[in-house]
């Protein structure tokens, strides 16, 4: 069974968990500075669409998608 | 080289500046203070007759072979328990002397079988070393009377023999086993006449406690203790010194062969990793590289479910390469990637990832470090500046507290583990943070002070309390601070928050709070405080956390940059430390360097001749998603079984389902190779030259001890395969993949084979700072400059157990198997480990009406499979075990996507599951295993 939330929705809710201590601004830019170091193009673009998509993204994980896009 | 006998000095080395000159048979020697006679004597070249001392074992005094005579005292004291004093002056020989030893060996010979030309020890037997050497020509005694020449051979033991009747009872194989191993698995049972070597409470070797590390055997002078291939095969002619290939420890081993057959791997003294010990593993189970098993031509099919057909190399080739290139075509550059090997060799991963980046031109190269250690990579990088161990593995030795956190090492790094548990024998102490009480908690001689015994998932929670209290309680080394490290203050400022104490942790980690403090101030306030540490820290949702977390303490305690101290990863195989060294990383190139950065990509565009991608590469979860997705689509697997070691089978059989091109390179049909379209058969350490870099940073020689049984080195057909695909590659010797690896790579800068050959090996960073290596990182001055303090918030991982799955599954490994178990299931080592099973402990096991020995299913929200279960009270309430060393149980059934929020290690240590007794038997998909030869 594979799991049944995309996979980079997942991810990006786990590393917005890890910056909840920062004030949002600088959590959101911390996230998408971890995404774009580590992150192929191509999961950067299904975070896009998800976003596009309103899916249940972390309002930090949701700014940060911004931020890389 | 012919074989090769090192020599013994009699008794252990003795470190110190001060020295002593004395004289032995009229020849000055100068040794260091406390260095013994018999020593001294054969550091000036003199042998004394010696049968009970071995340098590796301290003085034992009763053979009384080794009588001196020394001026100004009386009588023939024994060399080996003698310490030299200044100006001494020792005969060895004198005919006092020559008629005692004679008079002892008389004695030894005429209670021992006179079979020599027929005995497996022939011309490796120190008892007949020792006749010749004190002019024995006559035994008067006869053997009419009481002897024990009847003795039995206990031949219980899958790789040695016990052959009672040739045993002098010289005590060197209980004193191995006591001071080498530190196991005490072998005592002298007895007294006078009857003394004889006992394996535990007198039943045989496999019953006893012995964990076949192979130390007794080395240490026995005789053939009583024998290897099996020696009484099979004869006695070795030559030796090769090369490098084992199991775990992180990377022992140094001499093969040695007769012709070009390998009779056994003896540990080398000089190894710098082992020092001469081993286990049983890296000693004996080598035999599967000669198993029937091993597939030695090149095979391809068009699809999974077609029959192999075997073919000549250059079709293989041309097929991996007019297939990747045809995906490309089709679906881009980045449609396509690979996985490297951390059991392969430093320049086999190099060309590997040097492949994907130049030939495949895309950045999707990763290696199975991703589900081991990638979190202590990224930890470490962003703490101390290198994503890599502090210290050397000598360094335990000055350590006053040893804390070890999720790591097994007497199972997972058994010779490591040798190492500690002598200096726990001396007197440090031990804290152990675990949810098993392993064995280290208490095994003989050894107790932890304290076991903190945290509940899977809240090691973060610990770690931040342990800080706490040393900030809290004014135990943080000011000046080590203030002079080495950033961001303290801040990070002080939140680590002493009252939610980080530990009365505010204890229900969420389970560790009572008393005992959480007091190990706390035991680590502060050691003196020298070392944490070691494996898998069941970086397989969590928050790996890389804790591992920041660990780096936070040892700073704020003084606790980097000298001996005896430091944050050590404990690796899982035997090259994690190299694969990552190379560039294996998809957004890293070698060095560690990123690929974004403009000027190192510049640096290996202008020496490889081609664009390096700037955007990093997919890492193994990620090809997985995206083969699922339909953006990737073809994928080289280098020594690795991904079907059977990735967490989520079934997400991974899909995904492996999804490609158009799956090619393994591997020395079996492994699980991954299921849904293989091309195989590529690969070579064994035996076969491999190069180097292995463990986890103390020593890059060791790997030598080939025979040809590739295939025909062609791995590195070759990498070659072959980039330059198939129209990147021309080309070695004509690994040594010059060192070469461009050092060229291109700051910290390696002075690494070649000459060097290696010249030193033995040499510990990363060498270059010209640093031209005979590093063993011990940041002295004086962290690589990143100033030691970074981190703000590591304790976030709980998204795997919670509920009504339904109400258990926490952790997975490991155990002594005799490795990993996956491809190598060590084709060899002796089922004999201990021949199924994997359920730990579970009694309370659980009652409530659910479980026996030992019961047949179970184990289900999480992901799947589930079967196995049988083994009550263990070692575990705590609620937390269960297992192994993942057999494709047939395939614990990796049960475990999940979730994976640390930095690398994507897997969370392999917490799962929630139910364990039920199996009714009807479940078994999952990889039941149909390809069979094992002799063992199906």
């Amino acid at each position: 069974m594979t799991g049944t939330v995309p996979a980079e929705l997942r991810m990006i809710n786990d590393i917005a968990r890890q910056f909840r201590h920062l004030p949002p601004g600088e959590a959101a830019e911390a996230i998408a500075s971890h995404v774009r170091r580590f992150w192929d193009p191509r999961m950067r673009a299904r975070l896009q669409a998800l976003a596009d998509q309103a899916a249940p993204l972390d309002p930090l994980a949701a700014e940060a998608a911004r931020l890389v896009g | 080289m012919t074989l090769l006998k090192e020599p013994d000095h009699g008794t252990p080395r003795r470190p110190g500046p001060a020295t002593v000159t004395v004289e032995v048979d009229g020849l000055p020697v100068t040794v260091p203070e406390g260095t013994s006679v018999l020593r001294a004597a054969g550091e000036a070249g003199i042998g004394i007759p010696k049968l009970c001392a071995t340098d590796s074992l301290e003085a034992f005094g009763s053979c009384r072979l080794c009588l001196v005579e020394i001026d100004g005292r009386r009588g023939t004291p024994a060399s080996c328990t003698t310490p030299v004093t200044e100006g001494m002056r020792v005969a060895t020989e004198t005919p006092r002397l020559q008629r005692l030893r004679r008079g002892v060996m008389e004695l030894y010979i005429s209670d021992h079988p006179l079979d020599c030309l027929t005995c497996s020890a022939n011309g490796d037997c120190e008892l007949q070393d020792m006749s010749g050497a004190v002019g024995l020509r006559q035994v008067r005694y006869g053997y009419e009377g009481a002897n024990h020449l009847d003795a039995p051979t206990d031949t219980s033991n899958p790789y040695f023999d016990f052959d009672a009747s040739k045993c002098i009872a010289c005590s060197r194989c209980v004193r191995a086993c006591d001071e080498v191993q530190g196991t005490f698995a072998l005592t002298i049972e007895g007294r006078g006449f009857e003394s004889k070597v006992s394996p535990g409470a007198g039943g045989s070797f496999m019953e006893s406690e012995c964990v076949s590390c192979g130390s007794c055997v080395q240490a026995c002078p005789t053939a009583t203790l024998q290897e099996k291939s020696v009484v099979q095969l004869g006695m070795p002619n030559r030796t090769v010194i090369t490098t084992c290939a199991y775990c992180g420890v990377g022992c140094s081993f001499k093969a040695e062969l007769r012709g070009n057959e390998l009779v056994r791997m003896v540990p080398h003294k000089d190894g710098g990793a082992n020092e001469g010990h081993s286990c049983v593993k890296g000693r004996f189970a080598f035999g599967y590289a000669s198993h029937p098993d091993r597939k030695l031509k090149p095979m391809v099919r068009d699809t999974i479910d077609d029959e192999w057909r075997e073919v000549e190399w250059d079709e293989a080739i041309g097929t991996v390469a007019s297939r990747m290139l045809d995906i490309q075509q089709r679906h881009g550059a980045a449609s396509i990637g690979a996985i490297s090997s951390s059991r392969c060799t430093n320049e086999e991963v190099f060309v590997v990832q040097k492949m994907v980046r130049a030939a495949f031109g895309n950045n999707n190269i990763d290696t199975c470090a991703r589900v081991c250690h990638s979190p202590t990579g990224y930890g470490l990088k962003q703490t101390f500046g290198e994503s890599a161990g502090t210290q050397d593995f000598k360094s335990v030795a000055q350590a006053d507290v040893i804390v070890v956190i999720g790591a097994n090492p007497t199972d997972g790094h058994p010779v490591f583990a040798s190492r500690m548990k002598r200096r726990l024998r001396e007197g440090a102490q031990l804290i152990v943070v675990d949810p098993r009480r392993i064995d280290l908690v208490r095994s003989p001689h050894i107790e932890a002070a304290y076991h903190l015994p945290v509940r899977p998932g809240t090691n973060v929670a610990v770690v931040n309390a342990m800080s706490h209290v040393a900030v809290t309680e004014g135990l943080v080394d000011r000046d080590f601070v203030a002079e080495r490290c950033e961001d303290f203050d801040t990070w002080a400022t939140f680590i002493a928050q009252p939610e980080h104490s530990p009365e505010a942790v204890e229900e969420i980690t389970g560790v009572p709070a008393a005992d959480l403090r007091a190990a706390a101030r035991l680590y502060a306030t050691a003196g020298n405080g070392a944490i070691y540490y494996g898998l069941g820290v970086t397989e969590h949702s928050q790996g890389s956390t804790m591992v920041m977390g660990m780096a936070n303490l040892a700073m704020a305690c003084g606790n980097i940059g000298r001996d005896g101290v430091g944050v050590n990863p404990l690796r899982g195989q035997n090259n994690v430390q190299g694969s990552c060294d190379m560039g294996s990383f998809p957004h890293e190139l070698p060095g560690y360097r990123h690929v974004s950065d403009e000027a190192v990509r510049g640096l290996f565009e202008g020496l490889w001749g081609r664009t390096i991608e700037k955007e990093p590469g997919l890492r193994i979860p990620n090809m997985f998603d995206a083969a699922i997705d339909g953006s990737f689509r073809g994928l080289f697997v280098h020594g690795e079984d991904i079907a059977q070691s990735d967490p989520n089978t079934q997400h991974v059989f899909a995904a492996l389902r999804s490609m158009e091109l799956v090619v393994v390179q591997d020395l079996f049909l492994n699980e991954t190779a299921k849904f293989a379209h091309v195989f590529l058969p690969g070579a064994s350490f035996l076969e491999k030259d190069g180097t292995f870099t463990n986890a103390e940073r020593r890059i060791n020689r790997v030598r080939s001890v025979m040809p590739p049984r295939s025909g062609k080195h791995e590195w070759e057909i990498i070659c072959d395969i980039a330059t198939a695909m129209g990147y021309p590659m080309s070695y004509t010797h690994p040594s010059e993949i060192m070469d461009e690896i050092a060229s291109v790579t700051p910290t390696f800068t002075g690494v070649s084979f000459e060097l290696l050959d010249k030193l033995g090996s040499v510990q990363w960073p060498c270059n010209e700072n640093a031209p005979a290596g590093t063993p011990v990182m940041h002295i004086g001055e962290f690589v990143r400059g100033k030691g970074k303090f981190v703000r590591t918030e304790y976030v709980p991982t998204e795997e919670r157990t509920t009504r339904r799955f109400p258990l926490v599954l952790t997975t490991g490994r155990i002594l005799s198997q490795y990993n996956v178990g491809a190598q060590t299931r084709r060899t002796g080592n089922v004999a201990w480990h021949p199924e994997d099973v359920l730990e579970v402990h009694p309370h659980d096991a009652e409530d659910r009406g479980i026996s030992d020995g019961d047949l179970v299913t184990l289900a999480s929200r992901v799947g589930e499979t079967t196995l049988h279960v083994r009550v263990a009270d070692r575990m705590p309430v609620g937390v269960v075990y297992t192994t993942f060393h057999h494709p047939v149980t395939g614990a990796n059934v049960v475990t999940t996507e979730n994976s640390d929020w930095a690398t994507n290690c897997p969370e392999y240590k917490v799962t929630a599951v139910q364990v039920s007794l199996a009714q009807p038997l479940v078994r999952h998909a990889t039941e149909e295993t390809y069979a094992i030869s002799g063992q199906a």
